[in-house]
């Protein structure tokens, strides 16, 4: 049931959102039409922290309770931290070429973003060379703990180097946006929630089933 | 405190008898510094400008293979086993392990500073105390954080490769602090690079005590 309303509140959430982007927010006047890219780059970005924040909680409550539950909960939660980031970095570097003229540069935002990518991706591999169930939980949630307390570091560190990324433009040291701009940015805000919710919705999901399989199959072999 | 200096009494024991790991370390240190400079061919203006960076990835590569090491040592006749039953906390045999690694790590730098400075054709009397609290607080930096990760790894199929993997995104602050921080002392301005040392700093003891917290976590059966 949640995970259908989830799925309609998303679906009809995003209808609205493309025609706002694509149609109702104004033309930026220096970059011209691929400005566009920037109402679903912040929302991924947002998305990306998100993961990191849920998979620090899933971490320390695992630690804490010894709940497998929650170890799943850490591990969907990176997941979709891999694909928001990923996608973050993809619009980034497409709005990037025609913008600045490259793909990538090692600016401070976008190293810090990579940073955050490969701490994601390390987790899964360490993930993936631990068999056991209980000592994979274990492990990685140490290792997912400890990436997630570098993430305020890896910010410090980095923003003490000079950047050419555009500076926020929301929150007190933005310039603030257009009107118009903002309603479409919002919007875009509350759609890539839900898509949010509903993707970690369905694969926390995929991943007590998963779990499920696995310990059929034990039995079933311990039966043979 | 006594139980973490035992357990680096033990570590310098084993070394002075092995002679293995300090050795291979501080020579791959040494071997990656030789290497940047045939893989750059820099003039003497861009020296200033890459030499930094390559001083701490050649300490950082050494330092994942000393930390390597380090726990197949313990972990190889079941030492780690020993180690765990003997009458200390958890958090006990993390800090004596971030001890020992520590003062490898700093015997090796030693070796590879000198080596640095001839090779890049800089002045010995060169800032010493800048580089050394530089040097120091980013080992110890990734003495910590390190230590934790090489036990981790080391649980997994894949052991040694597993810890670059692991470690070198976590250490990109402590990269980034350093190589900047040495660089400015290079270069002069040396009033800039307080501001780093606090990252560095604060860096060690966030990592530190995270670790001694979970350390228990990473051994337990």
């Amino acid at each position: 049931m949640r995970s259908k309303v989830l799925a309609v509140l998303s679906l009809a959430s995003m209808i609205p959102t493309l025609y706002m982007i694509f149609f109702f927010a104004p033309t930026e006047v220096t970059m011209g039409n691929i400005q566009r890219i920037f109402y679903f780059h912040v929302p991924l970005a947002t998305g990306g922290y998100v993961s990191a924040l849920l998979l620090f909680v899933g971490c320390v409550m695992f630690l804490t309770k010894r709940d497998l539950k929650w170890d799943r909960f850490g591990a969907c939660a990176a997941e979709l931290g891999v694909v928001f980031v990923s996608a973050q970095i993809v619009t980034g570097m497409i709005w990037a070429k025609p913008v600045w003229g490259i793909w990538w540069t090692f600016d401070a935002r976008l190293t810090l973003q990579l940073v955050l990518d490969l701490i994601f991706i390390a987790y899964f591999m360490l993930r993936a060379y631990l068999p056991d169930r209980e000592k994979r939980a274990k492990l990685s949630s140490v290792f997912g703990l400890l990436g997630m307390v570098d993430v305020p570091f890896n910010y410090f560190a980095i923003y003490m180097f000079p950047t050419q990324h555009p500076q926020p433009v929301l929150g007190p040291a933005g310039g603030g946006v257009d009107a118009d701009m903002g309603t479409t940015l919002t919007v875009s805000f509350i759609a890539f929630g839900f898509l949010y919710a509903y993707l970690l919705d369905r694969r926390l999901a995929i991943a007590r089933v998963e779990e499920e399989i696995d310990y059929l199959k034990q039995v079933v072999f311990a039966h043979e | 405190m006594r139980p973490a200096a035992a357990i680096v009494v033990k570590d310098i024991v084993i070394e002075m008898r092995s002679k293995e790991s300090l050795s291979s370390t501080t020579m791959f240190g040494v071997l990656v510094l030789v290497i940047f400079n045939f893989a750059f061919e820099p003039s003497s203006l861009e020296r200033a400008l890459i030499a930094p960076g390559t001083l701490w990835v050649a300490i950082s590569f050494a330092a994942i293979l000393g930390l390597n090491r380090s726990l197949a040592m313990e972990i190889d006749n079941d030492c780690l086993q020993g180690l765990l039953l003997a009458p200390l906390s958890r958090g006990d045999v993390y800090l004596g392990k971030v001890a020992s690694n520590f003062t490898f790590m700093i015997i090796a730098e030693l070796v590879i500073l000198p080596v640095f400075v001839i090779f890049n054709n800089l002045k010995f009397n060169l800032q010493f105390l800048e580089i050394a609290a530089i040097t120091c607080l980013a080992t110890f930096a990734i003495a910590s954080v390190g230590t934790i990760l090489s036990t981790i790894s080391a649980n997994t199929r894949m052991k040694e490769v597993m810890l670059p993997v692991l470690q070198i995104p976590l250490t990109v602050p402590v990269v980034i602090a350093a190589v900047d921080a040495t660089g400015r002392v290079l270069t002069g301005e040396t009033k800039e690079i307080s501001s780093w040392l606090y990252l560095l700093a604060g860096f060690s003891i966030v990592y530190l005590t995270v670790s001694y917290l979970v350390f228990e976590f990473a051994v337990e059966e």
